[in-house]
């Protein structure tokens, strides 16, 4: 009877370190993840709007469909990224998010505070190696540090009623995502 | 032998344990740095870099990606007040006001992160849609029949989640209770 209670305790244990290696290592086994998700419609260092969400399709969970939504799926190998988004008369924002998904920056119309935002991607390791001076030209611009070298920027714009999402969608179309040559 | 059984049983158990945690944990979310007010829960912390490895996993397992916090926060709400589940054949009034917020948006999903489907192809509301009483206080109707006001469609779906969300808001890691962020009631009526 012991010996069956010292086994049961066994598995218990063995089954709390199972369930943390099983959370800790789902992130990197997962098939469908936003960033696969969104593979196939975007391409690599350029902007896609994506279709608005519908009941039978959407391409993400959780999309709020009161917002048309653009997406730059990006790879900084071949250096840093410009990004420049035009802001609408209702409501803008960027938000970057690591291969993961994890959302690790997200800025709004009103926080960056002029008519257009204009940020610079870039790894941690690019960003050391820019020139001194080439750092203090750049000073007004904002610099976004990725944790990995690929991942997802969502630009999404504000349409208070539907009458309005064509607005919304217009403004999305002259947003720019492209790599600093 | 008696070995043999031993480490069977407990390999047994311990993937029965291991991953039926695993499994509770990813679907039905975790109490890590969530804010609850009433039947709404928001987890702001997953919308930065402080993710916690469980609603890590969440994501991507769902294939979600979570509102930045530089975005705005999302609050989920499954429950009525009193803590029955939403029922889509019944109806349901959301009243009261949200918390400061430029603008929110309030939207219907089935379990899995789908829009509801309804005839009138509506799907949610945005605060620059709803009328609003005298007092700046608002009443939105979720029903399956079609409601004078502000009437959001059910489409007689057995369960669904309302999602309030707040755009450029105070409300975030910081929130603790219903004084810093008061939050709609949800009120649960006659079923059809």
């Amino acid at each position: 009877m012991i010996r069956w209670l010292l086994w049961l305790l066994g598995g218990l244990v063995l089954g709390g370190i199972v369930h943390l290696a099983t959370v800790l290592l789902l992130p990197r086994t997962a098939t469908q993840d936003a960033y696969t998700r969104l593979a196939a419609a975007a391409p690599v260092n350029g902007i896609v709007p994506l279709p608005a969400p519908t009941p039978d399709e959407a391409l993400l969970p959780f999309m709020d469909p009161a917002f048309a939504t653009a997406v730059c799926r990006y790879d900084l190998a071949s250096g840093p990224l410009q990004l420049r988004v035009p802001v609408s008369q209702a409501y803008t924002s960027v938000s970057f998010y690591a291969r993961s998904g994890v959302a690790y920056y997200a800025i709004n119309d009103r926080a960056a505070g002029r008519r257009i935002i204009e940020l610079d991607l870039m790894t941690t390791q690019q960003r050391a190696e820019l020139p001194d001076d080439e750092e203090i030209t750049a000073a007004d611009r904002l610099i976004v540090e990725s944790p990995t070298p690929t991942g997802l920027i969502l630009i999404r714009t504000f349409g208070p009623e539907p009458g309005l999402m064509p607005m919304a969608r217009r403004a999305l179309a002259s947003a720019q995502c492209r790599t600093q040559s | 032998m008696r070995l043999l059984i031993g480490l069977l049983f407990s390999f047994a158990v311990a993937a029965m344990v291991g991953l039926g945690l695993t499994q509770f944990a990813l679907t039905r979310g975790t109490a890590f740095g969530a804010i609850t007010i009433g039947a709404w829960t928001a987890w702001p912390k997953t919308g930065t870099s402080d993710i916690d490895p469980y609603a890590r996993a969440a994501i991507a397992r769902s294939g979600e990606l979570p509102i930045g916090s530089g975005d705005g926060v999302a609050f989920f709400a499954s429950t009525d007040d009193t803590g029955r589940p939403l029922d889509g054949r019944c109806m349901v009034t959301v009243t009261g006001t949200t918390p400061a917020a430029r603008f929110w948006t309030l939207t219907l999903y089935d379990l899995d992160g789908r829009l509801v489907p309804n005839a009138a192809d509506r799907y949610g509301f945005t605060s620059q849609e709803i009328s609003r009483r005298a007092d700046g206080t608002f009443e939105i109707l979720l029903t399956p029949r079609a409601r004078p006001g502000n009437w959001l469609p059910t489409g007689g779906i057995d369960r669904y989640v309302v999602v309030l969300r707040l755009y450029d808001t105070p409300v975030g890691v910081a929130t603790r209770t219903a004084k810093d962020a008061p939050m709609p009631a949800i009120t649960a009526g006659a079923c059809a």
